[in-house]
């Protein structure tokens, strides 16, 4: 399917023997939102970090399956593609210290020793922090420290970086956890913004949010997908006893 | 109730009280001995200490200068081997701490660190002095490289480990091939630690008597031949203290205060460098 952009089959992954994504098929389409719920220790991360092959660099950890990006086979690609296509952040804001505002978000460029002329680097960053929706904050103070921002701030700072690599699809891992209220509805706007480009899978525990933001939503339980439906189905009429029992509170 | 409150803030008084008397009982002999040996060196310091070489007995005059250029060109040339190599080092350890050859090779930093340096002093005689048949510069940097290189190991490895895991991650998940990652973004966030350890391990062996004693000896006139016996600081200060001339004792006072020059001026650029340049993470 054209609209296809990553889609996964019969994919599973270990932590040396413990088996925690177990047989997911999923298809995620383009400018989507897509949800990733369920209990602590489901797998979500693990997941998540299959797609842009972060999973396999801790020790013992493997996969197996299809898992691809448009109609390429994402762990027949070099890792270094991966992931200047899929872009990540994380659950706690990581911008790095020694680097400036300014050269946080041209990192994906320049820690890869790519060589690029001033004005561009200077489009992109704007490009990227207005994307981001901090460019009028630090539009003044580009060449500070990037850890002198707030945790809200820091967390789009480290958006705006994985914007900067026009990647096809955007991952987050529980991207609101670490902020205030503020910060967490500053980031949910931008959500909506960067839809328009961007396909973005974020997990997350809050369920207002997920309602929120996110057009689809998929429900893993014990390393299974359970149910992967539109996200107002879902709260509304889940089909799986398991997704209900989780939305209505009934375990964790 | 009131009472009872009354005590109890009396006994932490008394506490506090206790401690910063301990304290203070505990760096007065330090305090005295570094006044002492001000006292005693800074009137043998001028321009033409530093630039001349040791005059015969009785003969005015003379300095320290060949125990200067030693010092320094030995340090300098087991700074040259040592650093590169103990932060390599550090590297692997902190990046890979749970390999067989992390453990084996940490237990010998560990162990290497806690070797007398007079035995490294023999060890290295037995190794260079003996098959090149002459005591040299070269084989005092290679006592005092080993001696630093423990140091640097270790600062480096304890620095990286401190940071935190996510700004790795974050580097990867833009697609930075690893060694990019430990080049521009580890060692970088590392820096203020490292480069502290590397002041830290000079100021350590700069005052390194024993392991030159056996490999470098000593040298009464001005050399930069590095295949011959060379001068130090410690060792003019060892050989000079010793004997029975009350010039040579000067001289050795006046060698003493810029030895403690070095290590204080080490120590304080470390403490600049530490609060300037650490990264807030
Ligand atoms: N680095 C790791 N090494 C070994 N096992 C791990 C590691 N990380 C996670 N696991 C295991 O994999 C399983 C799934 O973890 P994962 O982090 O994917 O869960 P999660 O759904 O993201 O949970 P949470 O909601 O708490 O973030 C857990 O049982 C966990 O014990
Ligand atoms: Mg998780």
């Amino acid at each position: 399917m054209e609209h296809t952009v990553v889609s996964a089959s019969k994919f599973n992954a270990w932590f040396g023997d413990n088996h925690v994504v177990k047989d997911v098929s999923i298809g995620i389409e383009k400018n989507q939102v897509i949800a990733v719920m369920g209990p602590s220790g489901c797998g979500k991360t693990t997941f998540l970090r299959c797609i842009n092959r972060m999973h396999e660099l801790i020790p013992g950890a493997t996969a197996k399956g299809s898992l691809k990006l448009y109609d390429d086979e994402v762990y027949n690609m070099n890792p270094i593609y991966v992931r200047y296509k899929i872009g990540m952040v994380f659950q706690r804001p990581n911008p790095f210290p020694n680097l400036s505002i300014y050269d946080n978000v041209v990192a994906g460029y320049k820690l890869n020793g790519l060589k690029m002329a001033k004005a561009d680097l200077d489009n992109i960053v704007e490009k990227s922090l207005t994307s981001a929706a901090l460019w009028k904050e630090v539009k003044d103070s580009l060449h500070k420290k990037g850890t002198f921002l707030s945790g809200g701030q820091q967390q789009r700072l480290c958006i705006a970086r994985a914007i900067a690599m026009e990647p096809e699809v955007i991952l987050f891992d529980e991207p609101t956890s670490a902020l205030d209220p503020i910060s967490t509805s500053s980031v949910e706007q931008l959500f909506h913004e960067l839809k328009e480009n961007y396909t973005l899978i974020i997990v997350t525990h809050n369920m207002q949010q997920a309602a929120r933001v996110s057009d689809k939503t998929a429900f893993f339980y014990l390393g299974e997908l359970v149910e992967f439906d539109n996200t107002k189905q879902m709260f509304t009429a889940p089909s799986d006893i398991r997704t209900q029992n989780y939305i209505t509170g009934r375990f964790s | 109730m009131d009472a009872r409150i009354g005590i109890r803030n009396t006994k932490s008084m008394l506490f506090k009280g206790l401690i910063v008397f301990l304290a203070f009982l505990i760096t007065l002999p330090l305090i005295v001995v570094l006044l002492y040996i001000i006292k005693q060196g800074v009137t043998q310091v001028n321009w033409h200490f530093l630039t001349h070489v040791p005059t015969p007995v009785g003969e005015p005059g003379g300095g320290i200068a060949n125990a200067l250029v030693g010092s320094l060109l030995m340090v300098g040339m087991a700074s040259v081997v040592s650093i590169p190599v103990g932060i390599l080092t550090g590297i692997y350890l902190s990046e890979n701490p749970h390999t067989k050859l992390a453990y084996w090779s940490g237990l010998c930093v560990d162990v290497l660190q806690g070797v007398p340096s007079i035995v490294i002093g023999i060890v290295v005689y037995l190794w260079i002095v003996k098959p090149l048949g002459s005591f040299s510069a070269i084989a005092g940097s290679c006592a005092l490289a080993i001696m630093m290189l423990p140091i640097v190991i270790r600062s480096t490895e304890q620095t990286l480990r401190l940071l935190p895991p996510s700004l790795k991650e974050a580097a990867l998940s833009l697609g930075v091939p690893y060694h990019r990652v430990i080049i521009k973004v580890i060692v970088p966030c590392g820096f203020a630690g490292i480069l502290s350890g590397i002041m830290l391990s000079v100021a350590r062996i700069i005052g390194e008597t024993a392991p030159l004693l056996f490999t470098a000896l000593g040298n009464s006139y001005l050399s930069y031949a590095v295949t011959k016996p060379m001068e130090s600081l410690p060792h003019v200060i060892y050989t000079y203290a010793t004997s029975p001339y009350d010039d040579w004792h000067n001289l050795a006072w006046g060698a003493s205060f810029i030895l403690l020059m070095f290590v204080l001026i080490l120590n304080i650029t470390t403490k600049l460098i530490t609060r300037k340049w650490n990264i807030q993470l």
